[in-house]
């Protein structure tokens, strides 16, 4: 069992990253599920979002307490909240930030990989310059740098899944993809 | 075909296949995106159902029963407040034997207000005469609604498939979505026995006198007790068709087990790692889900519990100033069998309160620790 936690804003599609990572994983033949924290939905608030895979169906039903590796969509949330909670050693944390992984201070646990996506989510047209929706740009990068799920299955699963713009949500992927250190 | 949906999501795919007549539905958290999808297909010409946006819940099964009276294939779905408003006329779609079919999504009742999940809303409605299946997962919510039309046509009596909010309702997993002739050849549509009809002018639900109002509800009795007998045959051909087993009761890991732990809905699941964990440290801990609460399994309970010394009964209810309802309709379903097991109630995850596989395994090593704890524990509760 792999578990990924996903931390970012309401309206920055975190929950539908996850969504779109289990859909991707399920091309894979992977036992997979997929859930947000529940709360009430505001816009900009701190969301979380859950994705677990496994060889195996899977039975549990809770949050993840301890999760393999998070994501990060807004770079100002671990400033309000323990984003590292309960994460194990040794895991990857992924954030969405222009800045280099040396300039965070997540302690010598974890290893910590940048991808600008929102500079990229907003080049291929992706929400605002303001509210840039990256989740889809995060999807390229958890392929590269956390290698669960190919580059490949990701695409077809933003083409298939887009109620909009399911080009330039694949073409932010790639790019993505290819922009990040793997 | 396969596809990663969310639980709701399978409700509105199998209603769909379903080839429903009539939808009436009014708006509630977390039950929405069933309708919503299905509003999407009926406007997108994929269900050719008329989808009735009612002014309240209340209005929702009224048009139901009217659509079902008239013949129809009706469906609505619903959670807490909802169905407590809809109260009413869940009695009178038992009473006028109309089988309609619906999705309850389990949320608490306010206040305090809240969205999350437990039980007692489907369970405040256990005595209107509709049957009640409780669902796992989101494959087992698909299934059990195409089983629901199925066993309420056959018997006539309304079916509720009951899934918990959130836990359930939201999260994605891979369904296998069967195929339009498969569900065709298992769900065929078949005329009702007493519809409205212009040109054979008949009255129902009307003034009926003191000669003959008992047996309709004598008959309803009979009727559901018969549902033990259809679901065997429902649930033995859809396996056929599908290859995926549901019975009243799924079982897991009963061989040789002295405890036993029982529980409804996705807490069953949780129920199998607490039995997993249990093995493990030596404990012979036997699991039950319990799919089918109305009828109330009564015989197969018996059999499965034989030589048991305590059975642990979970429970997102309260009956205030007694106990868990699950605990008590199995207290009652034992109390007549000679070499019963012990019976403790735990009252757990009210509120979305979450079931943690460690927490429960924990909450019943204690149980046994302590025998004189019969009638009532509160899992983790702050006092």
């Amino acid at each position: 069992m792999l578990e990924i936690r996903f931390h970012s804003r309401g309206g920055q599609g975190g929950v539908v990253a996850g969504k779109l990572l289990s859909v991707a994983l399920f091309k894979e033949g992977v036992h997979v599920q997929a859930f947000p924290a529940f709360g009430v939905e505001r816009r900009s608030a701190p969301v979380m979002a859950f994705v677990r895979m496994d060889d195996q169906p899977i039975r549990i039903r809770t949050q993840i307490y301890n999760p393999d590796h998070i994501v990060i969509l807004d770079q100002s949330l671990p400033q309000m909240i323990d984003v590292t909670l309960g994460l194990k050693s040794g895991a990857t944390i992924l954030i969405n930030s222009e800045k280099k992984p040396e300039d965070f201070n997540f302690g010598d646990a974890f290893n910590v990989v940048t991808v600008d996506a929102s500079s990229i989510a907003v080049k291929h047209g992706l929400g605002s310059v303001t509210q840039p929706i990256v989740n889809t740009a995060i999807l390229g990068a958890i392929a590269k740098v956390l290698k669960i799920v190919k580059i490949e299955s990701v695409v077809d699963a933003i083409k298939e899944e887009s109620p909009a713009k399911a080009e330039e949500n694949a073409a932010a992927a790639l790019e993505a993809f290819e922009m990040v250190e793997g | 075909m396969n596809k990663v949906i969310t639980a709701n999501h399978a409700v509105s795919h199998a209603v769909k296949l379903a080839n429903v007549d009539v939808i009436a539905a009014y708006p509630i958290t977390p039950q929405s995106s069933i309708v919503e999808e299905l509003s999407e297909m009926c406007a997108r010409g994929e269900v050719p159902a008329q989808f009735i946006h009612t002014e309240s819940e209340h209005s929702s099964m009224s048009a139901c029963i009217g659509a079902a009276q008239a013949g129809a294939r009706a469906f609505t779905a619903t959670s807490s407040q909802g169905l407590a408003y809809m109260h009413e006329m869940l009695h009178w779609a038992a009473g006028g034997r109309l089988p309609i079919v619906m999705a309850e999504v389990n949320r608490s009742l306010g206040p305090p207000w809240t969205i999350y999940t437990d039980q007692q809303d489907s369970l405040s409605q256990r005595d209107t005469g509709w049957l009640q299946f409780y669902c796992r997962d989101n494959q087992e919510v698909l299934d059990t609604t195409l089983l629901c039309f199925k066993i309420a046509e056959r018997v006539g009596i309304p079916a509720m498939l009951v899934l918990d909010a959130f836990v359930l309702s939201h999260t994605y997993e891979a369904v296998n979505i069967p195929d339009t002739k498969l569900v065709d050849k298992f769900l065929p549509k078949k005329d009702a026995p007493f519809i409205i009809d212009t040109s054979e002018p008949h009255a129902y639900g009307g003034m009926m006198n003191v000669d003959c109002w008992m047996e309709s509800r004598y008959h309803l009795q009979k009727a559901t007790e018969m549902v033990n007998t259809v679901v065997e045959e429902e649930t033995a051909e859809w396996a056929d068709l599908t290859g995926r087993n549901l019975s009243p009761l799924q079982l897991h890991r009963m061989d040789d087990a002295e405890y036993v732990i029982l529980a409804a809905g996705t807490a069953a699941w949780t129920v199998t790692l607490a039995v997993d964990m249990l093995r493990e440290k030596g404990i012979k801990v036997g699991g039950i889900g319990l799919w089918m609460f109305r009828p109330f399994p009564v015989e197969q309970l018996r059999k499965v519990l034989k030589g048991v010394k305590r059975f642990f009964v979970v429970d997102r209810s309260v009956s205030f100033g007694h106990s868990g309802i699950f605990a008590q309709e199995c207290r009652s379903a034992l109390y007549d069998v000679e070499d019963r097991p012990k019976i403790t109630g735990i009252i757990a995850g009210l509120g979305g309160r979450e079931i943690t596989q460690t927490g429960l395994a924990t909450e019943i090593e204690n149980a046994i620790a302590d025998p004189g704890s019969d009638l009532i524990r509160w899992m983790e509760v702050k006092t």
